[in-house]
This record gives C-alpha cells, structure tokens and sequence, in this order.
C-alpha cells in the first residue's frame, strides 16, 4: 500500500504507473468536486490522491482531424469560455454549464463527470449524443472507446485498473447539424437532474433530418443511448408527427426508479417531454448554420 | 500516521508558508493556519459559497481545493478586498444598501460578486442572480444583495 500522500505528476505515463503500483489505493483527482465531496462524507479513503490537472494534454482544448480534442481536465468554465468549441457543441456546453454553480464550474470537469458515473451526471447524455470517442491509456497502452461504452453502472465505469481517461474526441461537424441538452430540475441552478436529454441531429439541404442520436439521463443506472428515439427523426422533417414519436421513444426508454426527485411515472411522461423540446432547439440550431 | 506537508503560496499578494496533511482542505488552512477567518465553512459540500475564494485566477469553493493544491499558487481572499481602509465599492454598497444581515455568506458572496465583476462589468440583473446560484443566504431573501451588486457595478463603471 502506498503512503498517504498526494502527488500532482505532469505525464500521463507517470500517472499510470503510480496507479499500477499503488494497486487501488490511488484515487485520480481532476477537479475534485466528486472526489471531495466522497472523502469528506469518508465514503472513499484512498492511499494516494493522484491529482491530473498538471498534464498540460489533458488542460488542452485543440483542433483535431476537422473536429476537437478536449482534455479529461478541461474545466466546465474552460469550455464556456471557448468560442469555437461552443460555435460547435452548444449542446455539450449546456451540460457542462449545468453542473454546480459557476464556483464548482471553475473545478469540475467532464472527465471527472464521466468517470464519477453518476446516472444523472448532466454532461454524459450530450457527449453521448455528440458520438464523442473517450482516449483512454493504461498499462496495456491506448484505446478508444465511445463514451456510451464508458459507464457501466452507478459510480462504475469500464476503465481497467490503472487506466485514466485522457480525452474527447469529437466529430467534424456537417452542415445543417445542433445539438441541445435540457433537463427538468426543480431549480434552475444547483439541483440534480430529474430526467435529462441530449440530442444531436444534421439535416440536408432540403431539411430532411439524416443523422441523429438521442440520450438519456437519469432514467437509468447508467445514461442511455436510444437508437429508437433517434430512428423517429432520421428520415422525418422532424415535424409534429416525428416529435410526437420521439417523445414515445424516450418514454418507453426510460427504466426510471422512483426516489426523492420524482416517481418512476413523473420521470416517464416528463423525459418525453424533455427529449422533444432538447430536439425542438436542437432542429432551430441545425436550420441555422 | 500521516504526515505533514510543507505547501508555499500566495495570500493577496503576500507569501505564506504553511504545514497541513494531505486530506487538509484549503478552507481549513485558511482559517486554522493562517489565521484568516474572512473566509467562512458553511456546508463543507461545495453548496453554499460561504467559503469561496479565488485560485489561480478561478472563483472556487475553498472546501473543495486540497491545501495542497495551493502550492505555487495565488488565493484572493476577502481580507485582500479593502485597500487599506478603504472599502471595496461592493463592500461598500453591501453596507450602504443593506445587502448583509448577520453577514456569514458575505464574504464568500463580495469575493464571487468580484469575480463577476472582472469578467463582465456591467451584468443584468438576471446575470447577477445566476451568477451567484452557488452562494446561499439565510437572511437577507437576495434582493437587497442583488441590489448591492448592481450598485457597486454601475459605481465601479463610472470609475
Ligand atoms: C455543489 C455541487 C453541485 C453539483 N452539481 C452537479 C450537477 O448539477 N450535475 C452534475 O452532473 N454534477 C454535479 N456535481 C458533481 C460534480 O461536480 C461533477 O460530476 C464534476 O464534473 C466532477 O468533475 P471533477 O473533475 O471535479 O471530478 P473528480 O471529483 O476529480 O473525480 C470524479 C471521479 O472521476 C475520477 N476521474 C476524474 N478524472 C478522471 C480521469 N481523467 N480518468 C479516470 N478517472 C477520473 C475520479 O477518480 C473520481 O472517481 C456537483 C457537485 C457539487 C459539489
Ligand atoms: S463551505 Fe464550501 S461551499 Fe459551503
Ligand atoms: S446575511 Fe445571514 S446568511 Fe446571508
């Protein structure tokens, strides 16, 4: 077992041999806003905190094969702040901006959001939507995966044993393409999500919806792609009718739980709802560019 | 068992030297240390702003920084906010305006109001209370602290 400490490396090859070799004993710390939280409520007692925001590839925001690699690191506020990324992934930096207030948004990041993997974390559904590609290295070197392939359960995600998340990956952008991400909170700001959705769609030239991908939060253990939801639009205008299935879909989708935040049937009618309006945003902000 | 850390950092402009555990948070450090007790702990959780602080130019919860962290770094705290006797126009509009009462969130809300501020300087009202989402107030109901920040915004416009 390592000794208690904390060490704060600037390579990612020393971030992972410091997992290997404390064997489970080392938590990654990016923002902290999880990982505090967990120490302090004494839910995780880690050896070794092994703190990611001085490896300047995971602080970077950077153009990428006509598309962006963000960083595992990069801040909420960091991304707000990016015109270009924004320009882009409204959607995305709507889950981002979500998250805690602008005082947690100057810690948290989307890595640590992801890999927290929390059912209701508010920016998994738009990176899921965005068809975002996790960088991930470890001892057995890199890999890709789709970011919906990240979260396997509440608080369990599919990174091995000292593996960390390095980056997002994201697509070029074809013309005619939005995306949005809304969820239904109480409060407007510094609450949890009831239900969450994130849609991405492209249109062609004569307004005919050709790609799109729908996800969902907090309707189950882990955020949810809906290859349904998304079938109701591709090949529709997305009009009344196609909406009226959209919102079907993600009904149906939902295996919701009831807790404090709303029963099982609240969050089955009202994620329709969401999914429908995320999608109204996201056709506007398609239509524009 | 655990050891202490020796961490140097930046506190409005001045260095300090400071020894603390690995699990210490900034916050603790602040007050307990440093003997700067502007800064308040409410929650401990991130929710209520009574701690806030900014870090390396980013307005943060100081409960959720590990001392540690701060080596090397800068910290602007509400001690740092007067210049000499004189008020900060933000503090001095809370006074004028009444945007305090038993004055716990105070300092964690003229430091977040600063930071908005820098950024934006002439904010909406609307601005204003999204902006200070993450800083809760038991007393005052918010409308005179919006008040406030709006007065020392248009104040500080005018030079
Ligand atoms: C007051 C408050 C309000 C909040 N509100 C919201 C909200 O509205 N919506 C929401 O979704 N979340 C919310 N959160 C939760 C939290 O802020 C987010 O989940 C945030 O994105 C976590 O990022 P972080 O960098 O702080 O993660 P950390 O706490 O640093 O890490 C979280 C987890 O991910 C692991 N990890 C982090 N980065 C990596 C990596 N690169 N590779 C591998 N593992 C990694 C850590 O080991 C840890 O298990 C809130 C938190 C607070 C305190
Ligand atoms: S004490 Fe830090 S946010 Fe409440
Ligand atoms: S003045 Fe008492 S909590 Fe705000």
């Amino acid at each position: 077992m390592a000794e208690e400490g904390y060490v704060a490396p600037h390579t990612v090859d020393e971030v992972v041999s410091l997992l290997v070799e404390a064997g489970g004993d080392a938590r990654v710390m990016a923002g902290g806003t999880d990982v505090l939280v967990q120490l302090h409520a004494d839910l995780i007692e880690p050896g070794l905190f092994v703190d990611i925001k001085n490896i300047p590839e995971l602080r970077t925001i950077a153009a990428e094969a006509g598309g962006f690699r963000v960083g595992a690191a990069v801040t909420s506020m960091e991304l707000v702040d990016h015109e270009a990324f924004n320009a882009a992934w409204p959607g995305v930096v709507e889950g981002v901006a979500l998250i805690g207030s602008v005082q947690v948004q100057g810690r948290a990041t989307m890595g640590g959001n992801l890999c927290n993997a929390s059912p209701a974390a508010d920016s998994v559904p738009p990176l899921i939507a965005a068809q975002a590609v996790a960088a991930i290295v470890g001892p057995g070197g890199p890999r890709e995966v789709p970011v919906e392939d990240i979260i396997t359960g509440p608080g369990q995600t599919s990174l091995d044993q000292g593996e960390i998340l390095v980056s997002f990956l994201f697509p070029p952008r074809a013309p005619h393409s939005g995306d949005c991400y809304m969820r239904l909170t109480p409060r407007t700001e510094m609450d949890i999500a009831v239900v969450g959705a994130g849609i991405n769609l492209t249109l062609d030239d004569a307004g005919t919806c050709v790609a799109a991908r729908v996800a969902l939060g907090a309707v189950a253990p882990t955020p949810l792609l809906v290859a349904q939801a998304a079938d109701a639009l591709i090949g529709s205008k997305v009009d009344d009718a196609a909406m009226a299935k959209l919102a079907t879909a993600a009904s149906s989708a939902c295996h919701a739980i009831s807790d404090k935040r709303g029963t099982k049937l609240y969050r089955i009618k009202t994620v329709g709802v969401i999914a429908r309006r995320a999608a109204e945003k996201a056709l506007e902000r398609a239509r524009k560019n | 068992m655990a050891k202490k850390v020796h961490v140097t950092t930046t506190v409005n402009g001045d260095e300090h030297e400071f020894l603390c555990e690995t699990s210490q948070t900034l916050v603790d450090v602040l007050r307990g240390e440093l003997e700067l007790t502007g800064t308040k702990e409410g929650c401990s959780t991130g929710d209520c702003g009574a701690c806030s602080v900014i870090f390396d130019g980013n307005l943060v919860c100081s409960c959720l920084v590990l001392a540690i962290e701060a080596d090397g770094k800068s910290i602007e705290t509400i001690e740092g906010m007067a210049d000499g006797k004189e008020l900060h126009p933000l503090q001095q509009k809370f006074l004028e305006l009444n945007g305090l009462q038993c004055g716990i969130c105070t300092p964690g809300i003229l430091i977040a109001a600063k930071a908005l501020l820098q950024r934006n300087p002439d904010p909406t009202e609307t601005e204003i209370r999204f902006w200070l989402a993450g800083n809760l107030c038991r007393c005052t109901g918010y409308d005179k602290i919006i008040r406030s920040v709006l007065a020392a915004a248009a104040e500080m416009r005018e030079g």
